[in-house]
């Protein structure tokens, strides 16, 4: 099997913002300290007139961005999700929710893969936090193409949208011709009748590599790819329920307010099946190295090979 | 517009505090008061702003960081003619453009969406920043409350605005010295705000008296001449000013008047304005 290529979504939210800045001067970027992490020094280096430097001050940055976009600018306000959705929630409800400004958030090491850094910078409620906010979208990216997608997508929406970018390097996965980012739609890779895999993010990979695995064991999983969080593609995944009657969901997140849940309160409602949401169970990381912790977490293609084993 | 206008001004939007709020049975009288000149002021005489381009890109923008004295700042806008004073009594109820805090999608005039304390200053710094990088003329004010200092990120804010150096921003506080739970310096002690504001890089401008336009239009007009740095206007106050019960009392930070204290209330108003008439 040859190298697949591997690259890091906030690298790519760096360079999207890059490309897109040069055919529209009304995109601006503020960031809190952490350019050369979120990548946004990308941005900087290009454009650095339109690139505001906060300091280490979240919620205001989140008040900055909301200023800038009244008076017209298209702001793209980055930290990490524990900050930008965790410290910053009630500026990002009130000051960008709530008048339904045009701000755009890029919020990079969400989830355990921090790895190293341990339980305090990784996000594990970020989805479910912004998920409450009425008229927030959320977009969680599963590689390199589909985030470059999802900040365009993000950037052509008119209203707040909550992008979620990883620190690890994952797989390129979404390198056909045929790609093409929906806003709101669901993406099936993958065909199957025995039961469902819904993932989202960097779970994604992993969770066709477990398909791949069950289907040697006979047992045919479809796997989607649900990029946008909010709004849900209800639709693909009552489907999904209806034909295949069992669900499993993966997400790098906890298992409270995520995919999980957003996905399980449509089909209770609309297609009640059995269901099974892998995700982290209601507890903290820790430091350690991302791909060590995925597999510890159970969220690698091993750790979905096995639950999906269990739950049949 | 010379100050026996602008003073027969204010006192309509005391009337129109009173009316709204005790129409809402609801609200925040007192700061709405203390503030009822600085209002007047900024919509008519120091802001370019035009109700009938209320969206005009080159226009002043005014941010109510502290957003519950909302009942002022509209009575201030209905006078100035963005929306009919009739509205005012509205004011809280279900459906109405008057929410009780400032709405900026549905009430003609607001430039942006406040009430949660400290965040009206951070969007008014965004503003001023984008004015900075469009190079346009427009200037940004935006008025907080002195128990409002008190959250950390109004200090964030200044921060980033000294450090931005944005003399196109003006930052009012009104320092009438009560807050909920009592006065600021017995809940937690904001002072000096003066030195405080100095430290973060602003100009500042004590005003003794911040009920008189003579002492206000000095005071924006020295920010108006400052260049290089942020602005900050610290200016004494009364709390409940103009209706005498309500002065300097805590309990009409959030308490609306009753039928009652309605009457006596407009009856003083009324009387005030009449002498600004005889004068």
């Amino acid at each position: 099997m040859s190298e697949v290529k591997k690259i890091a979504t906030r690298e790519s939210y760096g360079n999207a913002l890059v490309e897109l800045a040069g055919q529209d001067d009304r995109i601006v970027v503020l960031d809190a300290d952490l350019a050369a992490a979120t990548k946004t020094s990308t941005f900087k280096k290009a454009y650095p007139k339109r690139f505001i430097d906060c300091g280490i001050a979240e919620g205001n940055m989140m008040g900055v961005a909301a200023g800038l976009a009244c008076a017209g600018k298209i702001p793209f306000a980055s930290s990490f999700a524990m900050f930008a959705a965790g410290r910053a929630f009630e500026q990002v409800r009130n000051s960008i929710g709530y008048p339904r400004l045009n701000v755009k958030i890029g919020a990079t090491h969400a989830g355990i893969s921090v790895g190293e850094d341990g339980a305090t910078h990784q996000c594990n409620e970020d989805i479910a936090l912004m998920r409450t906010i009425p008229g927030m979208t959320i977009i969680n990216p599963a590689d390199d193409v589909e985030a470059r997608a999802a900040v365009k997508a993000a950037y052509a929406h008119n209203g707040p949208v909550y992008m979620r970018f990883g620190r690890l390097a994952v797989p390129v996965i979404n390198d056909s011709p045929n790609y093409s980012f929906e806003l709101g739609k669901g993406i099936t890779l993958k065909d199957g009748k025995d039961l469902t895999i819904i993932a989202t993010g960097l779970c994604v990979s992993y969770a066709l590599e477990a398909a791949r695995r069950l289907a040697r064991d006979g047992i045919n999983a479809r796997v989607i790819n649900i990029h946008t969080i909010k709004p849900l593609d209800e639709e693909l995944i009552i489907r999904a329920a209806k034909e295949t009657g069992k669900i499993v969901t993966v997400e790098e997140h906890s298992v409270i307010g995520g995919l999980g849940s957003a996905v399980c309160e449509c089909l209770s409602e609309h297609c009640p099946c059995r269901t099974l949401r892998i995700g982290v169970n209601d507890v903290f990381g820790e430091s350690g190295p991302a791909v060590k912790l995925l597999a510890k977490y159970g969220l690698d293609e091993n750790g979905i090979y096995t639950k999906v084993k269990a739950f049949l | 517009m010379d100050k026996r206008n602008l003073q027969k001004i204010a006192n309509e939007v005391r009337k129109g505090i009173i009316l709204s709020t005790h129409s809402a049975k609801a609200g925040h009288p007192g700061g709405s008061l203390s503030a009822a000149e600085v209002f007047t002021y900024l919509y008519f005489e120091e802001m370019n702003v035009d109700p009938g381009n209320e969206k005009a890109p080159d226009r002043d923008r005014f941010v109510l960081s502290k957003g519950h004295t909302a009942p002022g700042l509209y009575a201030a806008l209905a006078q100035k003619g963005f929306f009919s004073t009739d509205t005012l009594s509205t004011l809280r109820q279900i459906g109405s453009i008057l929410q009780g805090h400032p709405d900026m999608k549905h009430i003609p005039g607001i430039d942006m969406s406040s009430g949660s304390l400290g965040q009206g200053i951070s969007a008014a710094v965004g503003m001023a920043l984008a004015a900075k990088m469009d190079g346009r003329s427009y200037r940004t004010y935006t008025l907080l409350g002195d128990g409002e200092i008190q959250e950390g990120q109004v200090w964030e804010a200044a921060m980033l605005a000294g450090h931005h150096k944005l003399d196109n921003l003006v930052v009012i506080v009104d320092n009438n010295g009560l807050q909920i739970d009592g006065a600021i310096d017995e809940v937690c002690s904001p002072y000096p705000i003066d030195k405080k504001f100095e430290a973060f890089n602003f100009h500042v401008i004590n005003v003794a008296d911040g009920n008189d336009f003579d002492q206000l239009q000095s005071a924006f007009s020295e920010a108006r001449a400052t260049k290089g740095m942020p602005t900050a206007i610290v200016m004494k106050t009364v709390k409940g000013k103009g209706v005498s019960f309500m002065e300097n009392q805590v309990a009409w930070h959030g308490t609306a008047p009753n039928d009652e204290q309605y009457a006596l209330a407009m009856a003083e108003l009324e009387k005030a304005g009449e002498a600004l008439c005889q004068k």
